[in-house]
């Protein structure tokens, strides 16, 4: 069957998701955006297109990625069925390639020769400089010097590919800095740069072109779900939500289904040290309705306006803003949106680890944590199903660093997990 | 879309452009962000400039000024820093506007009018006697309340142009304008640069003339009386930045610098 992209009924045609969205942007990237548009609109229906973004993504990529029933986690949780969809198991690591391979040949087609990204985890900037790598094309990637120490591995990994990385001091030092400055960047050469943007965030037509991209994760499990069960929804889906593209590639394809078809939808938000410590990346849990990196969005910011800097323990999720489609099905309830702290998401990574042999990416693991608490509500002949959006190599150095905080006399492996977990794995 | 019965704060601003029209100059327009260097020191250093502008530019300070290149966005940290923000950044406003009866007008970012409220932000602004808005990230067709919102309280609104914008958008953005027209005259951000950058901008003043009902002014890269002459030529008004805080940064005469700009407008 040859790749189609879903057409989905929002945004409208000024870009808009309900109130949300848009183009807040300097005039300067007015014309580049609609360029954009059009290139991508005509992209979009073309069988050339297609073709080689079908073939990237089943050579290159390694898709479609599995669709796993985690056993132990399952029995752990006591309750519904969990699958895990792997994209964990992408080349690369995360499902950050589906969207920049995409990305980066649709560069090519407008004849760039240039692309820059920002980063936070650094996935999204190892995925733009291995597409760079193979379609030819210079690469910049913008990364804050906070998350440049945290994923020093990544950053090798840019620079190993030929990329160059571009240290953010200002600001937080994070990922809403290394947009900044990605955005004036782009502000900058516009003419002859295609900016690869990581999530569904920024103006319009990002949000809604990064969420065609990323759509195959969630047809994938259609397909899979119904050769496993023999229906294509599960009842339940969880995914992390820093941007919000990993979530919005397994949500979007069902989200617009009518209620009773629609599987129940839920996206973990950071909330740090805990939405009411002040330190946390919850946009909907913690945030109001604001503007940044030119889309309206819940935002964190304050009541003058100026952005508060977000904090998670991973850093794809420490950004202040959710992607314009996430708002508008915040407020219909099309999904729901829940926060999980780092303390938690630090104890269903060692959890995933042990019971399926997976070690998930920081990000995924506010998934996990959801997930098993939902399913352990639900009945055994329902469904879960977790998108894991990546794998854990790029954060174990910085996890080993925060369990040795943690117990800075380094006990054996099994003392890891905080008590009350550990009991409840070897229970 | 825009209320175009000229309001209070745009017959200001046009009547400062028409004065420095019948002296042959092009209106001189400096800008500064608010509460830098400190907000104790602003007054001071926006009165020297004030002295020599015909209009001055109070730029709101923004956590993440997307338009702006390294100069004003440090800028803008530092008075952040030192607690300067949106009500008090009009509030600075408010006291320069007892000292003076020249043009104020406010540079501000959406996001600070959104978080404030439209309505009580313009509420805000007309009760520090300011007279225009320029809104750096807001294309006009983005927003059709803000402009109206601004007309309603007394404030003309003036919206950007670049080398990059298509006739239509020219004409769009054109018409939108109550305040005067900025003409952006690099493809890029604010700050000062090497080398003159004025190629596209006739080309692009003469087509934005075609289209506009008020005064057109030029920014971004102006940055001493060579370059603000070269723009004086083609343009009603002359914006300048940076250089304004990169002197003060530096404890380099700010008055004497105005000073040389200023003589540098002439026609
Ligand atoms: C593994 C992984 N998951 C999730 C994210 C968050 O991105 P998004 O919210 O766009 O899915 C990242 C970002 O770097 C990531 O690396």
């Amino acid at each position: 069957m040859p790749l189609t992209l879903p057409t989905y009924p929002q945004p409208d045609a000024r870009g808009r998701f309900g109130r949300f969205g848009g183009r807040y942007v300097p005039e300067t990237l007015i014309p580049a955006l609609d360029e954009l548009e059009t290139a991508y609109a005509a992209a979009k229906t073309d069988p050339a297109f297609l073709g080689e973004l079908d073939r990237l993504l089943r050579e290159f990529v390694g898709r479609p990625s599995g669709l796993y029933l985690a056993q132990r986690l399952t029995e752990h949780a006591g309750g519904a069925r969990i699958y895990l969809k792997r994209e964990d198991q992408n080349y690369t690591g995360a499902h950050k390639i589906n969207n920049c391979l995409a990305q980066a040949l649709l560069a090519v087609r407008m004849g760039k020769k240039r692309v820059i990204a920002e980063t936070g985890a650094g996935q999204h900037g190892v995925a733009s400089a291995t597409a760079a790598a193979l379609l030819g094309l210079s690469c910049v990637v913008y990364m804050g010097a906070e998350d440049i120490r945290r994923q020093a591995l990544n950053v090798f990994r840019m620079k190993l590919l030929g990329a160059e990385v571009r240290e953010v001091t200002s600001g937080t030092a994070t990922l809403k800095d290394a947009t900044n400055e990605a955005i004036r960047d782009w502000v900058t050469n516009v003419r002859d740069t295609f900016y690869i943007l990581g999530s569904v965030v920024g103006p319009h037509p990002y949000p809604a072109m990064v969420r065609d991209f990323q759509s195959v994760i969630g047809e994938e499990l259609k397909v899979q779900h119904q050769a496993l069960e023999g229906r294509p929804a599960p009842d339940a889906i969880v995914a992390c939500v820093g941007g919000g593209s990993n979530a919005i590639g397994i949500f979007a394809p069902f989200a617009y289904l009518p209620e009773e078809e629609r599987p129940l939808l839920i996206g973990t938000e950071a909330a740090g040290e805990g939405v009411d410590s002040g330190r946390h990346a919850a946009s909907v849990a913690g945030g109001r309705i604001g503007v940044l990196h030119g889309a309206m969005m819940y935002l964190l910011n304050d009541d003058e306006g100026q952005i508060v800097p977000p904090h998670s323990v991973s850093a794809g999720l420490d950004y202040p803003g959710i992607g314009p489609e996430h708002c508008l099905y915040a407020q219909t309830g099309a999904a729901q949106y829940v926060p999980v702290t780092d303390a938690q998401a630090l104890d269903a990574l060692q959890l995933l680890t042990r019971l399926e042999g997976i070690i998930p990416a920081l990000e995924s693991a506010h998934a996990i944590y959801h997930a098993v608490e939902l399913a352990r509500t639900m009945r055994p002949d329902q469904t879960v199903v977790v998108n894991l959006s990546g794998r854990g190599d790029k954060d174990v150095a910085e996890v080993m660093r925060l369990l040795s905080l943690q117990d800075p006399v380094g006990e054996t492996p099994g003392q890891l997990l905080s008590p009350s977990l550990l009991s409840e794995v070897h229970a | 879309m825009t209320t175009l019965a000229p309001t209070r704060g745009a017959a200001r601003l046009h009547a400062a452009f028409e004065q420095a029209r019948t002296e042959g100059r092009a209106a001189f327009i400096p800008y500064m962000t608010a509460g830098y260097p400190t907000a104790a020191g602003f007054p001071a250093l926006a009165q020297t400039l004030l002295a020599h502008a015909d209009i001055l530019e109070v730029g709101i300070p923004y956590s993440d000024p997307l338009g702006d290149g390294p100069t004003i966005q440090r800028a803008s940290e530092q008075a952040l820093a030192g607690g300067t923000s949106t009500r008090h950044s009009l509030a600075l406003v408010a006291e320069l506007r007892a000292r003076t009866d020249k043009p104020i007008v406010v540079m501000t970012y959406v996001n600070p009018i959104y978080a404030v409220g439209p309505r009580e932000f313009m509420r805000l602004a007309q009760r520090a006697g300011v007279d225009g808005l320029i809104l750096p990230d807001l294309p006009p067709d983005q927003d059709l309340e803000i402009a109206d919102l601004a007309a309603e309280h007394g404030l003309a609104v003036t919206f950007l142009i670049a080398p990059t914008s298509t006739p239509a958008r020219v004409a769009l953005v054109a018409q939108a304008c109550t305040g005067f027209l900025y003409a952006v005259s690099v493809t890029g951000v604010t700050g000062a640069r090497e080398g003159a950058a004025l190629g596209e901008v006739p080309a692009m003043l003469a087509l934005a003339r075609q289209h506009a009902r008020v005064p057109v002014a030029v920014g971004f890269g102006v940055k001493d009386a060579a370059t603000a002459r070269q723009v004086a030529g083609v343009a009603d008004g002359v914006v300048v930045g940076s250089a304004f805080i990169t002197a003060a940064a530096n404890g380099q005469d700010v008055d004497a610098l105005a000073a040389s700009i200023r003589a540098g407008c002439v026609r």
